[in-house]
């Protein structure tokens, strides 16, 4: 497991492309928002938390299409799944290795981002949190996405098709938290939420991503 | 006949042929009586029942958003059900019925969307309000829309009916988790269920519930709604049916050369 784990990161290292993009992207929609919207620091404060959610999304969302696509054109699935171990803890390994290349990055990049969106000071520790908690959920709804669609010639669009409503209520509760956090409300009940949701996915979620990559191998 | 028997008496419809045989035996009473539902309860509904005293005329756009809105729910857990028993028992027809509702559904989901559209522009003076009703609307909007694209994306049919019922599943979930996050994020304008409430029926509630003379038409249209739905699936799971029969034909045809 550990063995597949570093492969994977190995690879997304070496190859380069696939751990900058995320960041670059969850830049540029940064830093492109206040052209769009104008330099106010009061309306960039308000929509901040907001903007920087669903960056992150969208940025998780363009690396998924990599995630299991290379090693089926190369074959490396096929051993994978005739491997000793089970395909269930495959996928998880999957998805862990794409949240450390994409996911924790993009966590780490955040409040940095933040503050060219003037996000109030507050803001800051649960925007960090609740990318935290919500980004795993990304990664692995991502994986079974992922797995969904990995046969496919073009398979890229359905995949934004497939995971866009299911990353709905993720994203709902994560903006929430970092949206109370910034006005200083109470953020309890969404974060919560957003733990119980990043945590039945982890722990549900493989098996339905490894029976739909069964049923892609056959 | 026990429970046991008539249960195995439904698994028979899993042959194709026996399901063509019945439903092409039944499907012209579900048309006359979808059709006799709602010519009349449309045309009771919209000309022989009073204006609202507040919302005008209006109101009569009920008798197409509340049928639809209930079938674009009922006809996504028609494809889970379907969906679990291709799962289950790999029934063909099963799945074909699923993948048969599902533009149905489509459908339905848009004529709720719209009607009520049309009826919130006069009433709440937009067409559109992030609403929870209203959004979960829309999300399952967006869960039809990937089914229906994953079932025409993939070519081998075995395998397209197993990922979508998977994605019916998980999908189905997740429907579920964004209703209520959406009700969480955005206390809405819509009002609460107020055609069947167990309270309304009994009469110990009175309150906010639709009265009597609006009543019966509806009731009539959700009838006529529910036929048409069964008479639709029926005739698209038949002709599905057809297609695939075909298409193994003509394959053998190429074989024999």
């Amino acid at each position: 497991m550990i063995a597949l784990l570093l492969r994977d990161l190995k690879l997304a290292f070496r190859a380069g492309s696939g751990f900058g993009l995320g960041l670059a992207f969850f830049l540029i929609v940064t830093v492109l928002v206040p052209f769009s919207v104008g330099p106010q620091s009061s309306l960039l404060s308000t929509i901040a938390p907001g903007v920087l959610w669903l960056g992150a999304l969208l940025a998780c969302l363009l690396s998924l299409d990599r995630l299991l696509a290379l090693d089926w054109e190369d074959g490396s699935l096929d051993l994978l799944a005739t491997a000793p171990l089970p395909l269930e803890s495959v996928v998880t390994i999957k998805a862990l290795a794409h949240w450390l290349t994409t996911g924790l990055p993009l966590v780490l990049a955040a409040p940095f981002l933040g503050v060219l969106l003037n996000l109030p000071v507050p803001g800051f520790s649960w925007l960090v949190i609740s990318l935290l908690l919500g980004t795993p959920a990304m990664s692995v709804i991502g994986t079974f996405g992922a797995a969904l669609t990995v046969g496919l010639k073009r398979g890229g669009l359905l995949l934004s098709l497939l995971v866009l409503p299911l990353y709905v209520p993720t994203l709902i509760f994560g903006a929430e938290v970092a949206r109370r956090g910034a006005t200083g409300m109470e953020t309890q009940t969404p974060l919560l939420m957003l733990a119980g949701i990043t945590a039945a996915t982890v722990a549900l979620l493989p098996f339905a991503s490894a029976a739909v990559l069964r049923i892609n191998l056959r | 006949m026990t429970i046991a028997a008539k249960a195995n008496a439904l698994w028979e419809y899993a042959n194709p042929r026996k399901f063509l045989a019945t439903s092409e035996r039944v499907l012209p009473f579900f048309w006359i009586g979808a059709g006799l539902c709602l010519v009349v309860g449309l045309i009771w509904g919209f000309f022989f029942t009073p204006d609202d005293y507040k919302q005008g005329s209006t109101v009569k756009i009920i008798y197409l958003h509340v049928p639809a809105a209930l079938m674009a729910i009922n006809c996504w857990i028609m494809m889970l059900a379907t969906s679990l028993v291709w799962l289950v028992r790999r029934h063909h027809v099963s799945a074909l019925a699923a993948r048969a509702a599902a533009p149905i559904g489509i459908v339905m989901t848009l004529i709720a969307l719209a009607t009520g559209a049309i009826w919130g522009q006069p009433m709440w003076g937009t067409w559109w309000a992030w609403d929870p009703r209203l959004t979960s609307f829309l999300i399952l909007f967006l869960f039809y829309l990937g089914y229906v694209a994953l079932w025409e994306a993939i070519e081998d049919p075995d395998t397209a009916a197993d990922l979508t019922s998977v994605l019916c599943l998980v999908g189905s979930v997740f429907a579920f988790l964004s209703r209520y996050a959406v009700n969480f994020w955005n206390q809405g304008l819509h009002q609460g269920a107020s055609v069947m409430r167990a309270g309304a029926i009994t009469g110990t509630d009175t309150e906010e519930k639709v009265s009597n003379i609006y009543f019966y038409p509806l009731l009539l249209c959700i009838i006529g709604f529910v036929l048409l739905f069964i008479a639709l699936v029926f005739y698209r799971t038949g002709t599905e049916i057809r297609a695939r029969r075909t298409k193994a034909l003509m394959a053998r045809e190429r074989v024999n050369g």
